[in-house]
C-alpha cells in the first residue's frame, strides 16, 4: 500500500469563479450544470470560499454505512469507488459523510462523488487561480518506501529533529554500493557509527576527524577506483565540521574535483556538543558561546555579532560539478537535487547543503521542525538554488512575495531577545543576500 | 473446548466494524466471528432491494472469505449462540459445544417481532430480516394478486411498494395514526401516503387486526372495525425485537435491549454489545434507548471493537442520533436527528405543494435538533455534525432554512475540516 495523490485547495486563492465545477460537470455529466459537479465551492466573497469534495478518506464512513457493498476503497489508487450496479440509491452514504463528499446528483437520481478522473482531475487545470493543486508528494514515499533503509533502526536523535529523516532518505537514494563518512557531529551522535562494535548502517561507515573528512573520503574513493570497483563516496557532515575546521580538506577535495558527494547538514552550530556557535550561525542567534545577558564593560551580550558564512556560495566558487541548497520542508526539491548530485559525483565533486532546524538548539517546539524550515524559505532567509558549471546558478524555488523575516525569527527562541536594530540588520542581510545570489544567477546564466 | 481472545457474535455492520477496529489495534489476537446466518455478511437494510429484484442476492455481501482470511478471523457461519455463560467465559452453541473467550461482543441484531394476533399461527406469513426471507418474498411477490402488509414502518412500506409495482392490490394496515410513525411527521407521512394511494395501494392507519384465519386465497384478516381482508400474501412488518434470548438467566443487564455504557460495555466487564440488540444512551436524552439504525450500529461496533482491543484512541459514544433515509416511488426522504419538539423548541417548516418539496427543522436555543426533507436534498452527514456539535445557528437560520445544502457546507468548512 502506498500513499496517494490528493486534490489540495488553497482557499485564499479561490475567487468563487466556479470554473472547476463547470469542468467537473462537463467531464462527468456532459453538461455545464454546476449543481451536478462533484467538486462544490461553497461560501461567498465576503467570508471566503470553501470546498465540499470527497476526501477519499483512509477510514471512510460512507463505506461503513453502505448496506449494499457499493462503495469501497481501492487501496491501489486510494480512490473510494462507487459501483452503480450495486448501489440501491438509499442515500445512507450521504448521511455518513461529514464532509459533503458524496451527494445526490439530481440529474441521474444516484449519488455521485469525486473519482479523481483516473489520476488527472479535470478540475485542477481548470482553476485559473491555482487554488486547486494535485499534490503528488506521495510519489517519493511510493517510490522509495519499499527501498531498503540502510540505517539501523533506532537512531537516537533529539525529539523532532529532521536529520534522521534526511539521513535515511539520503542513504536509501544513494544506495547500498556506498562508503559513508560521518565526522563528529549530530550524525554519528545519533548512531551512524554504531554501538558496541556494530555499525549503525548497513554499508561501510567510518568516523574521520573533523579536519580530514573530505581528504579521507577522497582517498577511499580513489583506492576503490584503483581496484576497479564502482562505489559512491558519501559524506554526511555538520556545518561546523565543514565550514570551520574541516574547510581546508573540503576546499582541497573540491579543488581537485574528487568524485565524492559531500552533504552538509546545516543546523547552524555545534549542536551535539552543547550548541556552540559555528561560522554558519546567523547574526543575532543565541548559542552557548554567544550568550544573551549582561555582558561586560557596559556592552550587553545579544547573541552572535557576526553574520553567517555562506558556505554553499563559497563552494560555487570552486566550480564544483554540482552545488545545491535544499530543505526538508521541500522534499521533492531535495530529491531532485540528490539525484543530480549522485550523477555529478560520478564525474567530480558534488556538494549538497541541507538546512536542518535544530529543535533543541534553536529552541522551538518539537512538532515545528518542518514549519521552521518552511518559514526560512518563505522569508528568503534560506534560498533554494542549484549550480553546475554549464548552466550556472538557478533558483529552484524562487519566493516571489517573501514574508517579513520576523515570521521566521519569531518561530524560535534563539532570536527572542533581538532588538529592533538587530532585526532590521537581519532583514537587511536577507535582502542583500538575495540580491547577491540573484546577481550570480543572472551573471552565470548570461 | 475451542478458545479465542475475541469472540464476535453477529455478522452485520456492528460486528464487521468491531472486527476492523480490533484488527486496527491488535493484528494477531485470535478472533472468531460467529453468525447464525448461513451466508456471508450482508446488511438487513439492503434486503428490500433483494425483494424488489434490484439487488442480486449474490451481489450484496459486505465481505468475502478472503477478507476474513486476510484479517486472521475464524468465521463460523450458520452457528447460532444458544447461551452465554459469563460466569465461566464460555459461549454455548446450538449444537451444545462451547467456545471459551476472553472478550465477547454481542452484535446479534434483531428479529421480527410477531404481534400476538389471535390465529396468527394458523396462517402462513412472510417476514423480512434475513436474506432467505428476502429471496422467499421476492419469489412470492411475483405470484401475489392481493397482498396485505402489517406495519407501515420503513420495511413494510418498502415491501408494499414492491408489491404495488409487481401489480398486486396492496393494503397496508398500521396501528398508529400515521404511517412511518417515529421517522416522519404527519405532513411527510401524508406525502408518502399520497404516493402510495396514487399508485393504487390502500392504507388503513389506526387499524388493528383482531383475528387471522386461513382462507381459500391464503389468509383472512378481520380488523377491529369489522372489516375483513383477504390476502394471498401476508407480510408481518410490525417492528423488531433484539436477539438476546441467549442471555436468559445471565447477569448481563437487559431492558428493551442489552444495556451498555459509553464504550458499549455491558454490566459484565468482558462482555460488550453493539447494534440493533444494544440499548445505549441517546444523544437527546440520558435515558438508554433503542436506536436500531445502520449508521449507529457501525458507530457502536467500532467503539466496542476499540474498547475490546484496548485502543487508546477510543472516544466515548456521543449518544445515538436517529438517521433515516427512505426512497418511495422515485422520491426520497431524509431524516436526521430528533423528530420530537421539546419544550421551548421551535419548528420551522417549508412546503411547496406543487413540487412536493418539504422541509422541516426543529431548533432549541439556536441549535438544530432535527431536520427532515422530502425531495429536498441536504447532506445528512453535515446536518448530523451540526447536531452533534450543538452548533448555534441563530445567526444563519434564515439562510440555512432557505438552502440547507449550501449553508451546511459553508458551516462545515468553517467548523470542521
Amino acid at each position: 500500500m502506498g500513499a496517494y495523490n490528493t486534490i489540495a485547495f488553497d482557499a485564499e486563492k479561490c475567487d468563487g469563479c466556479g470554473d472547476c465545477m463547470t469542468a467537473c460537470a462537463t467531464a462527468k455529466t456532459g453538461t455545464t450544470e454546476i449543481s451536478r459537479s462533484r467538486i462544490q465551492i461553497a461560501g461567498n466573497a465576503a467570508e471566503g470560499f470553501e470546498l465540499a469534495l470527497c476526501r477519499q478518506c483512509g477510514d471512510p464512513k460512507c463505506v461503513t454505512v453502505c448496506p449494499a457493498g457499493a462503495l469501497g476503497k481501492d487501496y491501489a489508487s486510494g480512490v473510494i469507488d462507487w459501483d452503480g450496479g450495486k448501489c440501491v440509491d438509499c442515500l445512507l452514504c450521504t448521511v455518513g459523510c461529514a464532509y459533503a463528499g458524496i451527494a445526490l446528483d439530481a440529474g441521474t437520481g444516484h449519488v455521485a462523488k469525486c473519482d479523481m478522473c483516473d489520476g488527472a482531475p479535470a478540475c485542477v487545470p481548470a482553476c485559473p487561480h491555482g487554488a486547486l493543486k494535485l499534490v503528488t508528494t506521495s510519489r517519493i514515499y511510493n517510490e522509495v518506501g519499499n527501498w531498503e533503509d540502510l540505517f539501523a533502526p533506532g537512531l537516537a536523535g533529539c525529539q523532532g529533529c529532521n536529520t534522521e529523516l534526511l539521513m535515511r532518505h539520503t542513504l536509501r537514494r544513494v544506495g547500498p554500493e556506498t562508503v559513508l563518512a560521518t565526522p563528529p557531529g549530530c550524525v554519528p551522535g545519533m548512531g551512524s557509527v554504531g554501538f558496541n562494535g556494530t555499525t549503525g548502517t548497513k554499508v561501510p561507515v567510518f568516523h574521520p576527524l573533523l579536519t580530514n573528512t573530505a581528504a579521507m573520503l577522497a582517498g577511499i574513493k580513489r583506492q576503490y577506483k584503483r581496484v576497479g570497483r564502482e562505489v559512491n563516496a558519501l559524506a554526511i557532515a555538520g556545518d561546523g565540521g565543514a565550514s570551520d575546521v574541516g574547510f581546508q580538506s573540503l576546499s582541497g577535495a573540491a579543488e581537485r574535483n574528487e568524485q565524492i558527494l559531500f552533504m552538509v547538514v546545516d543546523n547552524e552550530g555545534y549542536m551535539n556538543t552543547g550548541m556552540q556557535r559555528s561560522s554558519c550561525t546567523p547574526y543575532g542567534a543565541w548559542t552557548s558561546t554567544t550568550p544573551v545577558g549582561q555582558g561586560s564593560g557596559g556592552m550587553p551580550s545579544q547573541g552572535k555579532t557576526q553574520d553567517a558564512k555562506n558556505l554553499p556560495l563559497i563552494m560555487v566558487n570552486h566550480r564544483c560539478e554540482y552545488v545545491a541548497t535544499a530543505s526538508t520542508a521541500y522534499m521533492e526539491d531535495l530529491y531532485d537535487k540528490l539525484d543530480k548530485a549522485i550523477q555529478a559525483s560520478k564525474r567530480g565533486f558534488a556538494y549538497l547543503h541541507v538546512y536542518s532546524p535544530c529543535t533543541t538548539g534553536w529552541r522551538f517546539p518539537t512538532d515545528q521542525n518542518m514549519e521552521v524550515a518552511r518559514k526560512a524559505v518563505e522569508t528568503n532567509f534560506v534560498m533554494l538554488w542549484e549550480y553546475n558549471p554549464r548552466d550556472g546558478l538557478q533558483f529552484t524555488r524562487p519566493v516571489d512575495q517573501p514574508l517579513p523575516v520576523t515570521e521566521y525569527l519569531k518561530a524560535m527562541g534563539r532570536f527572542r531577545h533581538l532588538s529592533p536594530d538587530q532585526i532590521s540588520h537581519i532583514q537587511g542581510k536577507v535582502v542583500e543576500n538575495l540580491a547577491f545570489v540573484k546577481q550570480m544567477a543572472q551573471r552565470q546564466s548570461a | 473446548m475451542e478458545q479465542t481472545k475475541y469472540l464476535v457474535v453477529g455478522s452485520s455492520h456492528a460486528a464487521l466494524e468491531a472486527v476492523t477496529a480490533i484488527r486496527m489495534h491488535d493484528t494477531e489476537g485470535s478472533l472468531m466471528l460467529l453468525t447464525r446466518d448461513p451466508h456471508l455478511p450482508y446488511s438487513p437494510t439492503v434486503l428490500p432491494y433483494v425483494v424488489s429484484g434490484r439487488s442480486a442476492p449474490d451481489a450484496i455481501f459486505l465481505r468475502d472469505e478472503k477478507f476474513f482470511a486476510r484479517q486472521k478471523v475464524q468465521l463460523k457461519r450458520g452457528t447460532a449462540l444458544k447461551a452465554l455463560h459469563v460466569e465461566r467465559n464460555a459461549a454455548e452453541l446450538a449444537d451444545g459445544s462451547e467456545i471459551a473467550y476472553e472478550k465477547v461482543l454481542l452484535a446479534t441484531g434483531a428479529s421480527p417481532a410477531i404481534p400476538p394476533i389471535p390465529g396468527i399461527d394458523t396462517v402462513s406469513y412472510h417476514v423480512l430480516r434475513t436474506l432467505d426471507d428476502a429471496t422467499k418474498l421476492n419469489a412470492a411477490i411475483k405470484q401475489s394478486k392481493q397482498a396485505v402488509v402489517l406495519g407501515a414502518g420503513l420495511v413494510g412500506m418498502h415491501a408494499a411498494e414492491n408489491l404495488v409495482k409487481a401489480g398486486a392490490r396492496v393494503t397496508i394496515v398500521e396501528m398508529a395514526k400515521q404511517l412511518t410513525d417515529g421517522y416522519f411527521d404527519t405532513t411527510a407521512a401524508g406525502l408518502i401516503e399520497k404516493a402510495f394511494t396514487d399508485n393504487g395501494a390502500t392504507i388503513l392507519t389506526g387499524s388493528r387486526v383482531v383475528k387471522l384465519e386461513p382462507s381459500a386465497v391464503g389468509a383472512k384478516l378481520t380488523l377491529e372495525n369489522g372489516t375483513a381482508l383477504e390476502a394471498d400474501l401476508l407480510l408481518v412488518a410490525t417492528g423488531v425485537r433484539p436477539n438476546m434470548d441467549f442471555l436468559a438467566g445471565s447477569r448481563v443487564e437487559q431492558d428493551k435491549g442489552i444495556l451498555v455504557g459509553d464504550s458499549m460495555q455491558t454490566s459484565v466487564a468482558n462482555v460488550w454489545s453493539a447494534g440493533d440488540c444494544a440499548q445505549a444512551r441517546g444523544f437527546f436524552t440520558d435515558a438508554k434507548v433503542m436506536n436500531a439504525i445502520l449508521p449507529d450500529a457501525a458507530e457502536q461496533g467500532r467503539i466496542a471493537g476499540m474498547a475490546m482491543a484496548g485502543d487508546p484512541g477510543l472516544k466515548a459514544y456521543p449518544g445515538g442520533v436517529p438517521l433515516n433515509t427512505y426512497h418511495f416511488f422515485g422520491r426520497h426522504a431524509i431524516s436526521v436527528g430528533s423528530s420530537r419538539v421539546p419544550e421551548g423548541g421551535e419548528v420551522v417548516t417549508r412546503f411547496d405543494e406543487a413540487s412536493g418539496r418539504y422541509l422541516k427543522a426543529i431548533f432549541k436555543d439556536g441549535c438544530l435538533l432535527g431536520i427532515y426533507g422530502v425531495n429536498e436534498f441536504f447532506d445528512g452527514g453535515v446536518m448530523c455534525q451540526l447536531i452533534l456539535r450543538r452548533v448555534d445557528l441563530s445567526a444563519v437560520k434564515e439562510r440555512f432554512l432557505a438552502n440547507p445544502l449550501a449553508t451546511g457546507r459553508e458551516l462545515m468548512s468553517k467548523l470542521w475540516r
